[in-house]
């Protein structure tokens, strides 16, 4: 039941304090004043409280169980970067710059932190999410071409098959024109197929490194002298992040402009779909485009500087998400260099471990030394059994597991796309593989049980054609 | 071994054979090693994290409630205490994205309750499940309208905060939007004459702030009777106002787009809050974000999933509405707990008293020699003549405990020495009439 239809007229849920104010009478004009008040609803505290706790208990979630979502690193989120937050949320963005020290410090911090992590000079926190941060990181080379007056000539950023789809779409946002390149027969990106495409008409190569296939481009440091020789710049998609931390830098691979998901890396609370955080990292001669405000360390203190003549502008409203940097500042305090380290070895010993056992039953598509997350390759497994991806991900939640990404990467037909985080234990991965055994099995000797799953769930599944055919976008009475 | 980290040495030995390499670097072949290490310190307990956080939040001063008279965009106001509880709930917090809609009902529903609040607030036919930040928010209704009418030319009011037609700018100048700006009258309303003579046939869409930045409160009727059909009426409302002021579909917007902080959020140093995003059926194809959608399950019974996804960006890829994939569901969680709660004569009472306690003010400004520089009707927030030395006394009053009406002279240099001052439900009589004896000093 919607909350709309626990409503009851003249109920409420609230209460106010006294008021002592003398009323001054309301002079808005007539026809500016609401005739016909919003259908809110009408219910008391307990209603609320009742309504949505149990919509909660309708949600899967980390702290619950396994979500091995591929690209996503739904990692185990610590309670304590909850509290830290807590101690922020009283400010006001635009109080008083002497009253806010402490929290430019935070961010002076975490930006040399993840300076250090990315092997950038500079950097801003500002983009609230992943798809943000590409999209400042694209406006960034843009403003860097046409200062330099060859954004007459780039129009191309160039990106990978295999890309997430917010690569190509940030790339149109920012104004450019999208070459999508086919991927080699090894997963990675095709030498010869990017030498055909690479002059002076590319602006940017947007890459993830591992890619989403969880293989490392071994010829990265290639491809960037590739790119440079051209005049082109990289742009590394962090999303993947996890698997490297401790071993190389996005910018020793000569990355130019990197971005990271606080969200993913750096434990923060995924919320449904957010508030994330994506802040983006560049080398020096990139430092001038940065949206403003930047955070720079002026002697022992931290200041705020506006002063950017040549800034791309603001890509949102003051600081970024900053409680979410709060929380990531607070996972780096706990974890340390030696920890992130140690996050990364054991995402992908995770990952490895998780391919080895699963490559028994299904195929793994480019099945070798994985990085943090693989790919399995459904498409003789449906032929042979009529058991699709999207079935068996929905059998994996009658067994208490959320799925894996599904139907990504584009390059693998009926792809499952599986990202363990290095915070699941050796007993969760065996138990998830034994569910994926059992499904297998399900699907040889009654695919119609798997086709009809999932029958524990709050729902089951859902007509999502008619959905959208005949949207009903709000309730109505 | 870490305590968020499970693995014992022994099940890593395991594991190791298990995938057939002797160690974990083996696994790591491919990458080029760069560094040994980073240079950042050992991690510490959480009883030293804690102690390291806290001794910077203390580095920061935060303001009685009461004692806040400063707005331009991000307000306090009374959050009763269930909703930071519910809102708490992991179920909610450590969920992803609904793509399993099965195992996500809890926040499917949600979003979708959460539309229908912001279409009954705007006066809408449909609202997206969230957008980054009102100025985003606000730059993607922008390019929404150039993607219904194939134009480029956008009429954007100087009352719109300054920082939203920043991030705009930002936003549209890469595919060649031309935002024009249409300048105020001594209401501190949108100059009307100057609207009508920059209208024309190229122009994409019209854009106001309801209310405005200083507080005023536009005649939307009047403005939109002005501006042909088919040119888009984009209005960048304010929440907590709408549930006194008439709403901005009434009047025939197309889009309302706006900052949802005001319902249930704490300032946060501005981030996060939450942009929302309205519009009317006809333009939803051309709508940026996610949208939740009703249907049935497999036995009829009824369910939510995300629908229209082929705008998307993991669909349509380059030719997407928007990049934007993560948002901020997050909020929208927090915004619907607090409407649920205030209910529409509860957020009607909120809206009234930050009215009433705006007028009072100023009122009481005026008398101490603070003269309001437009004659316009206001909601909550108002524009007073200072003195120009009145930044300084700013800054000593904060360390008076009071956080004053911002100087705005930088930004609206026209304007001379100027400040904005907001009150909320939560200024008392006393607080208001304190900030008078220290404004006065």
């Amino acid at each position: 039941m919607t909350i709309f239809e626990l409503s009851k007229p003249g109920r409420k849920g609230y209460e106010l304090p006294t008021y002592d104010v003398p009323d001054s009478g309301c002079n808005i004009p007539e026809h500016l004043l609401r005739k016909k008040p919003p259908m809110l609803p009408e219910v008391s505290e307990v209603d609320v409280v009742r309504h949505y706790t149990n919509l909660a208990l309708k949600n899967y979630s980390v702290d619950r169980g396994f979500y091995p979502l591929g690209s996503c690193t739904m990692k185990y989120n610590p309670k304590i970067n909850e509290d830290m937050a807590i101690l922020f949320t009283q400010l006001h963005p635009f109080q008083p710059r002497e009253t806010i020290e402490g929290a430019v410090e935070l961010m002076g911090h975490l930006k040399e932190l993840l300076c250090e992590i990315t092997g950038t000079d500079d950097m801003t926190l500002q983009p609230a999410a992943g798809a943000h941060g590409e999209l400042t990181g694209l406006l960034i080379a843009r403003a860097y071409f046409e200062d330099i007056g060859e954004l007459g000539k780039r129009k191309k950023v160039i990106v990978p098959d295999s890309a997430h789809g917010t690569n190509p779409a940030s790339a149109g946002m920012a104004g450019f024109e999208v070459i999508e390149i086919k991927s080699g027969p090894d997963g990675c990106v095709d030498l010869e197929e990017l030498k055909k495409h690479l002059d002076e008409t590319v602006a940017v190569i947007m890459l993830t490194n591992p890619n989403t296939l969880g293989l490392f481009e071994k010829d990265i440091l290639t491809i960037a002298k590739m790119a440079h020789d051209v005049g082109a710049l990289l742009y590394y998609d962090g999303a993947n992040l996890n698997a490297i931390m401790g071993r190389t830098r996005p910018g020793d691979m000569g990355f130019d402009i990197v971005h990271l998901n606080l969200h993913k890396t750096f434990s923060t609370p995924h919320g449904m779909g957010g508030p994330g955080s994506g802040p983006i990292g560049v080398k020096a001669p990139l430092a001038q485009y940065l949206p403003v405000p930047v955070v720079r360390k002026s002697g022992e203190k931290y200041e705020l500087d506006y002063n950017l003549p040549k800034s791309i502008g603001m890509v949102r409203t003051f600081y970024g998400n900053f409680l979410v940097l709060v929380k990531a500042y607070t996972y780096i305090l706990t974890m340390g260099g030696k920890g992130l380290k140690h996050v990364s070895d054991m995402a992908v010993l995770n990952a490895n471990y998780l391919r080895a056992k699963l490559s028994k039953t299904f195929k793994i598509a480019y099945d070798r030394i994985c990085m943090h997350e693989f790919v399995i390759d459904n498409e003789e497994f449906a032929k042979k059994t009529g058991v699709k991806t999207l079935d068996i991900a929905k059998r994996l939640l009658d067994y208490g597991l959320h799925a894996p990404t599904i139907y990504f990467p584009l390059i693998v037909h009926e792809a499952m796309m599986i990202e363990p985080t290095e915070t699941e234990s050796k007993q969760t991965l065996d138990a998830f593989v034994e569910a994926m055994e059992k499904i297998a099995k399900e699907a040889q000797e009654n695919p119609q049980l798997v086709k009809g799953a999932p029958y524990t769930t709050p729902v089951r599944r859902l007509d999502d054609v008619n959905a959208t055919k005949y949207p009903v976008f709000r309730f109505k009475r | 071994m870490h305590r968020y980290i499970p693995h014992t040495e022994e099940e890593i030995k395991e594991m190791l054979q298990e995938i057939g390499v002797g160690s974990i670097d083996e696994l790591f072949v491919d990458v080029p090693k760069t560094i040994d290490g980073y240079k950042i310190p050992d991690g510490k307990d959480e009883f030293t994290v804690r102690k390291i956080v806290e001794t910077l939040a203390q580095k920061n001063k935060a303001f009685q409630p009461e004692n806040v008279f400063l707005g331009a965009g991000i307000y306090y106001h009374y959050i009763p205490t269930v909703v930071k509880h519910l809102a708490a709930n992991p179920n909610f917090l450590t969920a992803y994205t609904p793509y399993q809609a099965e195992v996500s009902q809890g926040t499917l529903q949600m979003l979708f309750e959460y539309q229908t609040m912001m279409c009954e607030l705007t006066g809408m036919e449909v609202a997206n499940s969230s957008m980054y930040d009102g100025a985003s928010s606000f730059a993607e209704s922008l390019l929404m309208a150039t993607r219904i009418t194939g134009k480029y030319k956008m009429l954007v009011a100087k009352t719109i905060n300054p920082e939203y037609r920043t991030v705009a700018r930002t936003y549209t100048s890469p595919i060649g939007i031309k935002i024009e700006e249409i300048g105020y009258t001594e209401l501190g309303a949108v100059n009307l004459d100057e609207l009508k003579a920059k209208l024309d046939d190229e122009t994409a869409a019209v854009a106001v702030a309801y209310p405005n930045f200083f507080g005023v409160i536009e005649d939307l009727k009047t403005i939109r009777s002005f501006i042909r059909q088919n040119v888009i009426f984009i209005v960048v409302a304010e929440p907590v106002s709408l549930a006194l002021l008439e709403a901005p579909g009434t009047f025939g917007a197309d889009i309302v787009v706006g900052e949802g902080q005001s319902l249930g959020v704490t300032p946060n140093l501005g981030g996060p809050g939450i942009g929302f995003f309205t519009t009317l059926e006809k333009h939803v194809r051309k709508m940026p974000g996610r949208l939740i959608g009703q249907t049935k399950d497999l036995d009829g019974k009824t369910g939510y999933v995300m629908i229209l996804q082929t705008r998307e960006q993991h669909i349509r890829r380059e030719k997407a509405t928007s990049n934007i994939c993560s948002n901020q569901a997050y909020i929208a969680l927090i915004n619907a707990i607090y409407l649920s709660i205030m209910g529409p004569q509860g957020l009607k009472e909120v809206a009234y008293r930050s009215y009433n306690n705006a007028h009072y003010l100023a009122k009481k400004l005026e008398e101490a020699g603070f003269p309001r520089i437009f004659t316009g009707e206001f909601f909550n927030e108002f524009v007073v003549r200072v003195s120009t030395d009145y930044r300084n006394r700013w800054h000593e009053m904060a360390k008076d405990g009071i956080l004053g009406p911002i100087p705005i002279d930088r930004v609206y240099k026209e304007l001379g020495p100027s400040a904005l001052v907001c009150a909320t439900e939560v200024n008392t009589k006393e607080s208001m009439d304190r900030l008078v004896e220290v404004m006065r000093k």
